[in-house]
């Protein structure tokens, strides 16, 4: 199944491509990239016959109701050695259920314990990349918002201010299309798209993969806008150096409050579409003051990419970072 | 929903040390969510519950161990409860709270066979 999507069906391919690309069905990369060699991956446990479990030991009284599968009949396993049932219990255990049983007292099987965090190979491969950005001395920026606050707007304006002074490169996520990319790519930055099907958020491999599609020179920005979602992403690191959630005038000015995570794991956070303030209830100091509640370090950019208005303190954060 | 891709994550450990330990089934496994996470427990328990289709775990039992979410004030020292990260002191109104449990997300053990 894939990591990501969840597709078991494969309906729902990540794909990363290059705009231009994707009228070539034949050079979609499918980035199932989980290991399926051999023994690990799990996927390979094809089964076609359905068999009981049962004991070797006659007499005892358990009956487990791990019903899996195999493919031949030959396959024959041995619960002889790991189960000890001396403890002459009655109990029979259903596997089926979460919230095991755990009044019964004590537990059959092997116990191992493992004690690692559920995030740990996307924490792995964030600082892979995190690596590989260092020594080419790239600075990367993590773009995340909620849907429409203005990410790709901003690009298409940046990539015009920092024309001449560095190389810039942007992979775009979004579940699906090209749109964005095709924006970039018409602003005058190399860009690599990644539609991440039913997913919410880019993660780390997907970032390593993109990134060897752009084959970037040293001393470079790349600046990574994120799926539109404001709860997702925030848990995914990519290896970035510096995370931007960019917020609107067009939404509560209490989104701090109600997606925490994101404004905590930030750096930067971007008030965009200033130039709608005497329109909206927005209240710019409110945001600030609950957004910093959550991240007493948070920095802030006030502007409008519409009428460039603010848009230089971006620029020059950008340029002295890099 | 970032709940499936972190359910995929925790099967693929997981299989990873069942393998290890030469088990061909795992019966139970145990997970840590902290309160203050980020993932919500029931969507963990749905993604869970299909992330372990197909593989070592498929029977497997799921068991969460739910962490509250513990804090100490910054300013006047006290500890308390946290329902989220930001919450202020409730002793002296600051907000600015050290997280001292409620984020973990981690993979405490499994039983094999
Ligand atoms: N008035 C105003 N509109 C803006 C500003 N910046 C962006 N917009 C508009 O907001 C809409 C969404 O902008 P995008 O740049 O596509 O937003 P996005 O965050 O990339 O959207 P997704 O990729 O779909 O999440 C467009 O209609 C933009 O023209 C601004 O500063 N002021
Ligand atoms: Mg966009
Ligand atoms: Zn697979
Ligand atoms: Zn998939
Ligand atoms: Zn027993
Ligand atoms: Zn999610
Ligand atoms: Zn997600
Ligand atoms: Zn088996
Ligand atoms: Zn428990
Ligand atoms: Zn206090
Ligand atoms: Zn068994």
């Amino acid at each position: 199944m894939c990591g990501t999507c969840g597709c078991g069906q494969n309906d729902q391919p990540i794909r990363i491509l290059k705009p231009g690309e994707e009228n070539h069905p034949h050079s979609y990369i499918h980035a199932h990239d989980h290991s399926h060699d051999g023994k690990i991956h799990a996927h390979n446990h094809d089964h076609k016959y359905a068999h009981n479990h049962g004991f070797d030991d006659a007499d005892h009284q358990h009956e487990h109701l791990h019903e899996h599968q195999h493919d031949s009949d030959s396959h024959d396993h041995s619960h002889s050695q790991n189960h000890d049932h001396d403890c002459g219990c009655n109990n029979e255990h259903s596997h089926d259920g979460h919230h095991h049983n755990e009044t019964a007292g004590h537990k059959h099987g092997r116990q191992i314990s493992i004690e690692e965090d559920a995030l740990h190979r996307n924490d792995l491969t964030a600082q892979r990349n995190r690596g590989y950005f260092e020594a080419k001395n790239l600075f990367v920026v993590n773009l995340v918002s909620s849907p429409g606050s203005g990410k790709t707007s901003l690009l298409e304006k940046t990539i015009a201010a920092v024309k001449g002074k560095t190389e810039i490169y942007v992979i775009e996520g979004d579940q699906q299309t090209m749109n964005d990319a095709n924006r970039i790519k018409a602003a005058g930055a190399p860009v690599v798209q990644i539609n991440t099907g039913n997913g919410c958020h880019l993660d780390a491999d997907m970032v390593h993969k993109a990134t060897k599609k752009l084959e970037m020179t040293d001393k470079s920005v790349l600046i990574i806008e994120n799926v539109g979602n404001l709860v997702c992403p925030s848990l995914f690191d990519l290896g970035e150096s510096k995370r931007v959630v960019v917020i609107s005038v067009t939404e509560g000015d209490d989104k701090p409050l109600k997606y925490p995570t994101m404004f905590q794991t930030s750096d930067i956070c971007i008030i965009n579409k200033t130039d709608l303030l005497p329109y909206v209830d927005f209240d710019v100091a409110k945001a600030r003051e609950y957004a910093l509640r959550v991240n007493p370090n948070l920095m802030f950019f006030e502007l409008s990419v519409k009428t460039g208005q603010g848009m230089e303190a971006w620029i020059d954060w950008l340029l002295v970072g890099f | 929903m970032h709940e499936f891709s972190i359910a995929i994550g925790i099967i693929e450990i997981v299989n990873q040390h069942a393998e290890k330990a030469e088990a061909h089934i795992v019966n139970e496994i145990e997970i840590e969510v902290g309160e203050l996470s980020g993932v919500v427990l029931d969507a963990m328990e749905f993604a869970m519950e299909s992330a372990k289709k197909g593989t070592l775990a498929e029977n497997a039992g799921i068991v969460f161990h739910y962490i509250k979410g513990r804090g100490q004030c910054r300013d006047c020292g006290k500890a308390f409860d946290l329902q989220n990260v930001f919450d202020p002191c409730p002793f002296c109104g600051a907000f600015n709270p050290e997280v001292k449990q409620g984020k973990e997300l981690r993979v405490k053990a499994i039983n094999v066979d």
